[in-house]
């Protein structure tokens, strides 16, 4: 069995003296890994760094082996954020978010999609980081792997405006009239994910990583009681250093 | 498996083939070799690894390798205390010493940030840099970690816990290395050199 197609490096960790086992995002295959021989060696490593768009040939004796991988460099996203701390904090938690949540072998098409066009943004706007469309993702992912928030109407009156937090428990949206009291034990709904094109800024950014790190720890990785990667971690670190200076 | 002369030499080649760039049927070459004549060549390398085995340690400053602690570099009275080169490994410490122009001290971090490899902050080893710029005399602390999205968040992460310290944190530079003609590099490191490209 084989396959080429385009793909995005989610992860990479050695195996052996000079090969690696790569975690890899396609359009038809969704995740999956192999066994890149020789990759990480001095002529490999570059190729296989998380957030490359590569061309990639997957082959295997049978479906379910690990299989071997080889590549062709499309687009190197990583190397052009190295000295972009933000940027770079941003492209490790999506790529590490992908990786602990999606099953592999199955395809999302339309999230790998706007995965590499996040990545893509990511690499060309390291002067202005898309934050806003980072947690749109991760909301999309939600949706894609089965825990979408309805984010449309209040929960409570039914009503579509003024919609500002959102229940912990049912992931519906909650108006300002409707929260009442129990307001201090909702989540809050940062106002670019009720309208893509108003302004945001850190502490929109915060509420908005706040409400999709409750539903990927509840739903799609406490289900495997595993936390938050890292990654995603030190990104809710660096925001709320930012809002703190 | 075909019995090689009984259980030593199978276990000899066994331990042999564990080690890098060998595979059983090298580490049965190097084996046969070295039982050829194992008055030269075996016991020596025997008694050598055995005295390593004793006396190698870690350097309780730098993280280094070495038979002393402190190791012979952070005991160098040469050596420039106020300039900190901080690695990733041991090897990365000994490929700047063979290129022999960092005259300063090193700092050796024992692996990246990574989540894979299971390295947080806490495993990173950090605290005898700090304590040493808490001691005085650090005037540059230079980040020489590799040029991949591990490298480059470490050396992130470490620069913002030295920034309040006052000490100038500076970093290697990323690409085109010498001799390399640019139609045999491979793209990141070409993307990297036009990243990081400077004023001519």
């Amino acid at each position: 069995m084989e396959w080429e197609a385009a793909a995005l490096v989610l992860s990479a960790r050695p195996f052996g003296e000079g090969s690696a086992i790569v975690h890899l995002f396609t359009e038809e295959h969704g995740r999956c890994a192999g066994l890149a021989r020789g990759g990480a060696s001095r002529r490999q490593a570059s190729l296989w760094q998380p957030g490359n768009l590569a061309l990639v040939h997957w082959r295997a004796r049978l479906a379910d082996q690990l299989g071997q991988v080889t590549g062709e460099l499309v687009h190197p996203a990583a190397v052009t954020i190295l000295d972009a701390p933000l940027s770079l904090a941003m492209l490790s938690s999506v790529l590490a978010v992908a990786d602990a949540t999606l099953p592999e072998r199955e395809a999302y098409p339309a999230l790998f999609l706007d995965t590499v066009r996040l990545v893509a943004l990511i690499a060309a706007r390291a002067d202005d980081p898309p934050m806003a469309l980072l947690v749109a993702w991760e909301l999309a992912l939600l949706g894609e792997i089965g825990f979408g928030l309805d984010l449309g109407a209040c929960a409570v009156t039914g009503s579509t405006s003024d919609l500002r937090f959102v229940s912990p428990k049912t992931g519906r949206a909650v108006s300002e009239d409707a929260a009442g009291v129990w307001r201090d034990r909702l989540l809050r709904l940062p106002a670019f994910l009720r309208d893509p094109d108003a302004p945001s800024g850190p502490e929109d950014w915060r509420d908005g990583l706040d409400l999709t790190a409750h539903f990927l720890s509840r739903e799609a990785l406490g289900q495997r009681h595993v936390g938050l990667p890292a990654a995603r971690l030190r990104l809710r670190e660096r925001i709320g250093a930012m809002i703190s200076a | 498996m075909v019995a090689l002369g009984g259980s030593d030499i199978e276990r000899l080649i066994a331990m042999l083939s564990r080690l890098p760039g060998l595979g059983p049927r090298s580490a049965r070459r190097a084996a046969l070799y070295l039982l050829r004549e194992p008055q030269t060549r075996l016991a020596p390398l025997s008694r050598a690894m055995d005295s390593a085995a004793r006396s190698v340690r870690t350097c309780s400053t730098c993280g280094t390798l070495d038979t002393t602690d402190p190791c012979t570099i952070c005991a160098d009275p040469e050596r420039d205390r106020g300039l900190v080169c901080v690695v990733e490994t041991v090897g990365d410490l000994w490929a700047l010493e063979r290129a022999g122009i960092h005259r300063g001290v090193y700092q050796v971090l024992g692996g990246t940030l990574s989540a894979l490899a299971g390295m947080g902050p806490d495993d990173l080893n950090t605290a005898p840099l700090f304590a040493r710029i808490k001691a005085g005399g650090v005037r540059e602390v230079i980040l020489a970690l590799a040029a991949t999205v591990e490298g480059a968040t470490t050396a992130h992460w470490l620069q913002e816990r030295l920034a309040p310290t006052g000490v100038a944190v500076s970093r290697v530079g990323h690409g085109v290395p010498m001799g390399g003609a640019l139609d045999v590099l491979d793209d990141g490191t070409l993307a990297a050199a036009l990243t990081a490209r400077r004023p001519a």
